[in-house]
């Protein structure tokens, strides 16, 4: 009995250690900095920016009431941007719903060189030079993708690029949803 | 061509690792001498190779080589040479790449070092470590490669990350690796005493350098990450309890448990059990903290959310490598013997309670740093962890233990008389108690805080002072001089970084009760009092740096109306999509430092300005440097330098330069 209950003693460290293996295990399915967005479900934030291609051309929050739309934030200087890219160009392609670009942080040339190298996806790109419109929306990285709907609703917030399943799971289905 | 060689080194090297780890340790328990005698040539070639695929990234990033992807991410044409170099750890890929190299660095340092150890220890040490530098290969290779190819190449690179543009930086994560990876060959010494069965005095004797150097360099590169992050957050604060710090400071306090534990086990044949739990647990956190940061678990970028294949891969490794040495360890520890017995008042009593208090303060850190997963993963929702909780907890717990340390080098072993101790140790109080009334007093702030900080800061002192003066007091056995001189230098070590913790303590002590923080907004010409001195704002001036624009404050610092100096805070702009990164400007002082940093533009020409007084906070530091120096001390005594000798003489010729380990 008392020769067991030692060999339990000794037990102990592996115990707790497999413990803390299944929380951790669990903890990288989860995302420490996916904290709600307090947008959802709110109208998205007003904007008035230029268009990254073309400065005399304005383009304002009411231009996009009545269709359900995604707003990508995206930079010339922004990796991941670059891995979800082709996604986004194949989905453009598909012409579900219309994908305005959110040019973050970017210079005209830069970000115009990247469009130009790696083919555009969007309708149109705000240029939003010093952030100030990306601050609005809560962007704090890029890439971030927002779904609003057609009174100018967010509806979903993607942070990180956006993958192949959470297109087919989560944004499809949502447009879907909302177009009905 | 250049990143294929790295790419094809390390896949041999791989191939080097598994014969390393498998055919020596089976060889050990066979009898198999030729399997066994691999291990020592297995871990050079290994080295080799590793070093052959650093220099190949290395050489990459010098040559400015954007066609592989890490580099292209991590450099750019403009980057200064000396953060070319300092890239090569800049991002994931090349983190682990280090780890790596340093793993197989301590298994060279083993084989070299190794000369007096019995065959099949070797062996078994050798093809641990081996195992563990496998796994390491097959994460590198598989998920987180950094020769991957981007091709056409990138014109230019994404520079490297702007906070890590900073001397301290360069130098900070080789150190705090070496601590970290050092504590493989401890951990390999403890897995290889339970396959063989032989945990005795020995045992120890050989594990001890190892782990102190291993212990310095973690010292010293925790100390540089603090210094770091009070000259470049801005905030003047030195430490965050944030999970990447912690990451380094729970290895740091299982490697402390670690160096007493084995001080016993090697004088008095004790708490093996123990000795080899630390051991185990003090490179576990090591890799636990090589998880946390590199999975992103808890501090998140993008990238990890969507793909947790790296997570999975290291867990996985984590897993196999603690799992399978605790499952050693419940196997194997129960039938390892006591050691001698002991009183309740005994040198052996007091540091196990110091082994329980270091262990149940790393736990602490531990479940500070996992509570916010674990209550996410059970869908209780999102909290931190902040210092709030860590000063509560951690407090209380290592206030006793600093206490004892002022206690335990004078105690006598196996059994200690109360009354003795405290007749040899009533002065050193006294003093303690005079020194805790009095600082506050004098600084004119009265604060339970402060004096409790500085008694135990003065008991430390004072109980080491006295510790020595007793080794070496005039009288019988010859001068005082002769007498210091004769003293071994792992006795003068440990008293060295028990000073060090005294001071380090009257750091944090005096920061923490007297500091004086001013965020002010401030427009040109305008002043703010702060401690004895006086700040005035004078203006601001732009220009640029090798590869940043900056603007620079003028602060004209007086003191009585006279001009003492002029501080030059900065604000650097390194590309147009990164944040502009902070440069304190500090005045450093023994009694103080002075630390102005620029906040916010709030207007043309005002700024919110941070102007601090912290006074003492270079003692923390310093502190720190003397606990590393304590360790630099006590690995320079004579019997490694004579076991090792003996050693080498046996060898017909060769390595000369043995003694410096």
């Amino acid at each position: 009995m008392s020769s067991s209950f030692r060999f339990l003693r000794f037990l102990l460290p592996l115990v707790v250690f497999l413990a803390i293996a299944g929380f951790l295990l669990k903890g990288l399915w989860l995302d420490p900095r996916e904290i709600p967005s307090p947008l959802i479900d709110k109208p998205a934030p007003e904007f008035r920016l230029e268009s990254l291609e073309d400065s005399s051309r304005q383009i304002d929050r009411k231009d996009m009431l009545g269709k359900v739309w995604l707003l990508n934030a995206w930079a010339s200087w922004c990796v991941a941007c670059r891995e979800e890219h082709p996604l986004l160009v194949q989905f453009s392609r598909s012409a579900t719903v219309p994908i305005v670009g959110l040019n973050y942080k970017d210079t005209r040339v830069d970000g115009m060189r990247w469009l130009a190298q790696f083919g555009n996806p969007y309708v149109a790109s705000l240029f939003d030079e010093n952030g100030r419109v990306g601050i609005d929306f809560g962007v704090y990285a890029v890439p971030e993708t927002f779904v609003i709907d057609k009174l100018g609703v967010v509806r979903f917030k993607q942070i990180g690029p956006v993958t192949p399943e959470v297109l087919q799971e989560k944004i499809l289905p949502l447009i879907q949803r909302l177009n009905a | 061509m250049i990143p294929e060689i790295g790419n094809f080194a390390l896949m041999v090297a791989t191939a080097v690792a598994l014969v390393l780890g498998t055919l020596p340790i089976v060889g050990a328990a066979r009898g198999n001498v030729r399997w066994m005698s691999l291990a020592r040539p297995g871990a050079r070639v290994l080295f080799l190779l590793v070093v052959v695929a650093s220099s190949c990234l290395v050489a990459s990033f010098v040559h400015d080589d954007f066609s592989d992807l890490y580099v292209a991410t991590n450099s750019t044409h403009a980057l200064p040479l000396a953060y070319k170099l300092a890239a090569f750890w800049g991002g994931h890929e090349g983190s682990m790449l280090l780890w790596l190299l340093i793993l197989s660095f301590w298994m060279f340092a083993v084989s070299v070092f190794s000369t007096h150890l019995p065959r099949e220890m070797v062996a078994r040490i050798l093809g641990v470590m081996g195992l563990v530098a496998l796994g390491f290969l097959l994460f590198i290779i598989l998920t987180s490669d950094p020769f991957d190819r981007v091709l056409p190449a990138a014109a230019e690179g994404n520079d490297l990350n702007p906070l890590l543009q900073d001397p301290g930086m360069v130098v900070h994560p080789p150190m705090l690796y070496m601590g970290y990876v050092g504590f493989s060959v401890a951990f390999a010494f403890a897995i290889a005493a339970l396959l063989g069965g032989n945990l005795d005095a020995t045992w120890a004797r050989w594990s001890r350098p190892w782990t102190t150097v291993a212990w310095t360099f973690l010292t010293i590169g925790i100390c540089m990450g603090s210094a770091w992050a009070y000259y470049t957050l801005g905030w003047g604060g030195w430490w965050f309890w944030d999970p990447v710090e912690n990451a380094s400071f729970m290895p740091w306090l299982a490697g402390t448990a670690l160096m007493h534990s084995l001080a016993v086990t090697e004088k008095r044949g004790g708490f093996k059990v123990w000795t080899v739990l630390l051991a185990i647990f003090a490179f576990s956190l090591s890799l636990l903290g090589t998880f946390l940061v590199r999975s992103g678990v808890l501090t998140s970028v993008h990238a990890f959310a969507s793909d947790p294949r790296r997570g999975v891969f290291i867990l996985l490794f984590l897993a196999t490598v603690i799992g399978g040495s605790l499952a050693l360890f419940a196997w194997r520890a129960p039938k390892v013997g006591l050691g001698e017995r002991f009183e309740m008042i005994s040198r052996e009593s007091l540091l196990l309670t110091n082994n329980v208090l270091f262990l149940a303060a790393a736990a602490c850190v531990l479940l500070g740093t996992l509570y916010p997963l674990i209550l996410d993963a059970l869908g209780l929702g999102k909290i931190s962890v902040g210092p709030p909780y860590f000063d509560t907890v951690f407090v209380p717990l290592l206030a006793p233990a600093l206490f004892l340390m002022g206690i335990g080098p004078l105690a006598r072993w196996r059994k200690a008389s109360l009354p003795e101790i405290a007749a040899r140790l009533k002065w050193a109080f006294a003093v303690a108690v005079i020194c805790a009334v009095a600082v506050p007093l004098v600084e004119g702030r009265w604060s339970i805080l402060v004096a409790a900080g500085v008694l135990l800061a003065a008991w430390i002192f004072g109980t080491s002072l006295l510790n020595l003066w007793s080794r070496i007091r005039p009288g019988e056995g010859g001068r005082m001089g002769a007498k210091l001189a004769s003293l071994p230098r792992g006795y003068l070590g440990m008293l060295v970084a028990h000073t060090g913790v005294a001071v380090f303590i009257v750091g944090v002590t005096l920061v923490k009760g007297y500091e004086v923080e001013k965020d002010v907004r401030m427009d040109v010409g305008d002043t703010v009092a702060i401690g004895p001195y006086t700040a005035k704002f004078v203006g601001t001036s732009e220009g640029s740096g090798p590869n940043y624009q900056y603007l620079r404050g003028q602060f004209d610092i007086l003191r009585a109306e006279r001009l003492v100096r002029a501080m030059y805070p900065e604000k650097r702009q390194f590309s147009a999509k990164s944040e502009p990164m902070t440069d304190a400007a500090i005045a450093p002082g023994i009694t103080g430092d002075l630390y102005v940093s620029l906040g916010e533009p709030v207007s043309q020409s005002a700024w919110v300005v941070r102007v601090y007084y912290k006074p003492f906070i270079d003692w923390i530091w310093g502190g720190c440097l003397l606990m590393a120096a304590g360790g630099a001390l006590a690995l320079s005594d004579r019997r490694y330098r004579l076991a090792q000798r003996r050693a080498t003489a046996d060898e017909a010729a060769g390595a000369g330069a043995a003694s410096r380990a």
